[in-house]
């Protein structure tokens, strides 16, 4: 299986650990994630206002870049770059006019037509792949490790364009964890925001968010939480340092990625993983449920 | 002190203008709360989404563009997942920030961020940021 | 037209026995007329027997209900067919022919005499349906013990004979011998002259309210459950236990339109009279439990029956409920509460309620046999699956096919007021054809009235 893949710019700079998880991840399933060529910054948010036709054209060009390199579907990591995309996708195959003006403004040899499909790398493992062929592949496996799916926004909304899960009782990462042979923890607010760009503007404001996820995973006796986004992996992570100082009783629970969670079932070597920039680091949980061992080679 | 409700700021430009900028409606909104009941980020809000929309209802726009609220919407669309009236509200909040800045300039004064600070940050942070709070 | 052979035919053919149904039967048989009353359960009564109070009175269900379930059993002019369905129905006003097929209860009734050794023997216990869930019933049941027949069906999915080919208690301690397994459906002929469709609702399924627990949560459950709670007869013995572990909930919310007045997600419409029994159950919780809080959250409320109003501000004013203006957006466990998410908007504050249990007024909708038998009947159904008059303002128990007339929750959500109301204007409807019959026995149908 082969696919068209786009980082988007965290996974190349600061979530690179993410980036390289994910393609060993995909490769020890038979996947090769292809980066696209010359693909470009999604954009971080999709554009609300109808009127904005200018930020549809960073995403669209992915999505034209995609089919001129002879792709039907490009496969995404990131949760907000999947959401973006996705969203573009869709807002453009729902107005003609829009598409033929950004078509108009592109250039490009041939016009986009709305061809391509924009999928979650969740998607392409549990019914590409399969959960039957993932549990077969997971060994070592996770050991029971107890981990919370945390699915933040992007992935689950708006649901009649992203369509991937129930966004009010979603289970993809639920699934894929427990053939990764984790013992899944639930909680209530799986798919609540944690802050997202608030931060920027005011850490403040993300804390209480990301606060009720954390400690509800934590209550609910995860020892790890596991995410799809940079944006979300970075708030959960970076921000229990204010909240152990906020709140009194608050014990800090290590935030990964799903995929860096695949290499470490899949008996991969972490080293590229980056768990040494992770603010909680999750080594010491990872070795508690005899998870950093049993490495071999790819 | 009474306000005034008057047919100039019930049809005035800016409502009509809310409403092309966003796609919405605004009188389908029957203040259910069900958007302030499940908002996330609302303790950070001086306003709770269905007052802001209700102002604009009201063509009270002036207060709804100097509420906080605005800019602590993290547009993560719980609000309009769970509308019964399909009112997409993340689109409203977005026409109206876009609108506060055309009046009075970006929200965000990149030149004042703490760069060191900062410098942990994702980059999609950022970008995400720019473009909700600057024009 | 053609001219039929025999006199149009001045019998009643009225399909459900619920309050409707019961109405509109007992006034055809009590004006001299025969009436068939078919009903799908065992026994009759619908709704209203799984009530514990009526509003606005407070008058007990029961008590009002089984004088009428007692004199439609006892009616010498309705043959009365339950556990049974109309599969088809053919002919024109005057002249219906209707194929009912009458369920294979596994006992006679004909020399069952109800003394209920049978249900006492049965060693199965499977949830019962009339309980919603919350109690438990044998395999070989009735309904309730004031049951109209009181005659026990065998449940062929649960009962150990019919899946194992074990036990057979129920035959060996029967005095009469009138346990048969073998029994076999019955199908039935019955003429017609005229229908009255009074098929009833259900609810709106609870697991599709995924923001509400999406009916994983065990103490969040819906009003008729509630009721059933309430109910002397219930599974609770009037008790108000919460599902979970049998406690008794010290602080209740009660969450309205759970389904209803939502286009984008469920049902449009209002079920009218959710604020009403809302208003009730937050009243009969409080008498209950003296020292419980209930909480109700709603958008608006609407009480416009008579008396209504006055019987909502009791409710408010002498029971202390806490009347919450603002639709909730998330229920969900937390340990051994139930944690409420929603606003006041009138105080313009996000709430936070730990509650010990939800009741969520869940939307009316129609039954799916009810579209069945309208495309039987070659009748309209709305979007929803409600059957349409023939006109909502002028014509509210007429169809647009004459001889056949509807009554009650069939069409649209309504209280019992209204559907009495309207089960008595289509037994007049039936009995005006009946009349006009019996002085112009030459023509066919009266037409459209």
């Amino acid at each position: 299986m082969r696919y068209f893949y786009f980082p988007g710019c965290t996974l190349e700079t600061k979530a690179v650990g993410f980036n390289r998880s994910a393609k060993e991840a995909a490769g020890a399933l038979g996947v090769e994630l292809v980066t696209l060529p010359e693909w470009n910054c999604c954009g971080a948010t999709f554009p609300l206002s109808t009127d904005n036709v200018l930020d549809l054209a960073g995403p669209a060009r992915n999505l034209v870049s995609t089919a001129e390199a002879g792709g039907d579907t490009l496969a995404v990591a990131c949760a907000t770059c999947f959401n973006v995309l996705r969203r573009t996708n869709h807002f453009l195959r729902k107005h003609p006019d829009t598409l033929e003006k950004l078509n108009a403004f592109l250039e490009r040899p041939q016009p986009y037509a709305g061809q391509v499909e924009v999928r979650h790398l969740l998607d392409i493992f549990v019914h590409d792949v399969g959960l039957e062929a993932i549990r077969r592949r997971a060994v070592p496996g996770l050991g029971g490790l107890r981990v919370a799916a945390y699915y933040g926004c992007m992935l689950l909304r708006p649901a009649d364009e992203i369509a991937l899960d129930d966004p009010e009782r979603p289970g993809i990462m639920d699934e894929l964890l427990a053939a990764l042979g984790a013992e899944v923890v639930d909680y209530p607010h799986r798919g609540e925001c944690c802050g997202a760009y608030l931060t920027v503007k005011s850490p403040e404001a993300s804390m209480p968010m990301s606060y009720r996820i954390l400690s509800a995973a934590g209550r609910a006796g995860a020892q790890v939480l596991a995410t799809a986004c940079p944006l979300c992996q970075f708030n959960l992570d970076w921000l229990q340092a204010r909240l152990r100082q906020q709140y009194a009783s608050y014990q800090p629970l290590p935030v990964m990625y799903f995929t860096q969670l695949m290499g470490l079932a899949f008996g991969l070597d972490p080293a590229g993983y980056g768990f040494e920039q992770h603010y909680v680091d999750p080594r010491p949980a990872l070795a508690q449920a005899g998870v950093l061992g049993g490495i071999r080679s790819p | 002190m009474r306000v005034t409700i008057s047919v100039e700021q019930v049809r005035s430009e800016w409502v009509r203008r809310i409403e092309e900028v966003s796609g919405q409606d605004v009188m389908a909104c029957y203040h259910c709360g069900k958007c302030s009941a499940g908002c996330p980020a609302a303790e950070a809000m001086d306003l709770l989404p269905n007052q802001i929309i209700r102002l604009v209802q009201l063509g009270q726009v002036e207060r709804a563009l100097e509420s906080q609220t605005i800019w602590y919407c993290a547009a993560c669309q719980t609000c309009y997942a769970r509308c019964p009236k399909g009112v997409d509200l993340p689109r409203l909040m977005e026409a109206l920030r876009e609108l506060a800045m055309q009046k009075r300039g970006d929200h965000l004064e990149i030149a004042r961020l703490d760069v060191q600070a900062l410098a942990e940050f994702p980059q999609q942070a950022f970008i995400a940021g720019f473009r909700k709070y600057t024009t | 037209m053609e001219r039929p052979a025999r006199a149009p035919i001045a019998h009643a053919l009225v399909i459900g026995a619920g309050i409707a149904g019961m109405q509109a039967a007992l006034d055809i048989a009590n004006s001299g007329y025969p009436v068939t009353l078919v009903e799908k359960l065992p026994s009759i009564g619908g709704r209203m027997a799984q009530l514990s109070e009526t509003f606005p009175t407070l008058d007990c269900a029961q008590c009002i209900l089984t004088p009428r379930t007692v004199e439609v059993g006892r009616h010498p002019n309705i043959h009365l067919i339950t556990y049974a369905e109309v599969e088809d129905i053919q002919g024109e006003p005057g002249h219906f022919r209707a194929r009912i097929r009458r369920r294979a209860a596994g006992v006679r009734w004909d020399i069952c005499t109800g003394c209920g050794a049978c249900i006492e023997k049965c060693p199965t216990r499977v949830p019962s349906d009339f309980d919603m869930g919350l109690g438990r019933r044998k395999a070989i049941y009735t309904l309730s013990p004031q049951a109209v027949p009181n005659k026990p069906v065998i449940d062929k999915e649960h009962c150990r004979y019919f899946t194992q080919g074990k036990c057979r208690a129920c035959e060996k301690v029967c005095p009469t011998g009138a346990i048969a397994y073998d029994q076999e459906d019955e199908l039935l002929e019955i003429e017609a002259g005229a229908i009255i469709l009074a098929t009833g609702y259900e609810l709106y399924d609870v697991t599709r309210l995924g923001e509400y627990g999406a009916g994983q949560v065990p103490d969040v459950i819906s009003g008729l459950a509630f009721e059933r709670l309430l109910s002397a007869s219930g599974p609770t013995a009037g008790k108000i236990r919460r599902p979970s572990d049998g406690r008794e909930p010290k602080e209740v919310v009660f969450v309205q339109c759970a389904g209803s007045r939502d286009p984008e997600k469920a049902m449009p419409y209002c079920s009218t009279i959710c604020c009403m029994y809302t208003a009730k159950h937050a009243m009969l919780y409080r008498h209950r439990v003296p020292d419980g809080q209930a909480y109700v959250f709603y958008i608006d409320i609407r009480t416009a029956g008579r008396r209504y109003e006055e019987f909502l501000q009791r409710a408010v004013e002498e029971d202390r409920v806490l009347y919450l203006r603002g639709k909730v957006s998330r229920i969900f466990r937390d340990g051994e509460k139930v944690v409420v998410w929603g606003a006041d908007t009138l105080s313009g504050q996000q709430v936070e309620i730990a509650a010990d249990m939800v009741v969520l007024a869940t939307a009316i909708v129609p039954r799916p046999e009810t579209r069945r038998l309208a495309e039987m009947l070659g009748i309209e159904v709305d979007a929803h699956g409600f059957l349409r008059e023939a006109n909502p303002n002028l014509a509210p128990v007429s169809t647009c096919r004459p001889g056949v007339f509807v009554a009650g929750t069939a069409v649209g959500p309504r209280d019992i007021p209204e559907t009495v109301a309207q089960a008595s204007a289509a037994a007049a409807k039936v009995l005006s054809l009946f009349a006009r019959w019996q002085l112009e026995p030459e023509v066919v149908y009266a037409g459209q009235s």
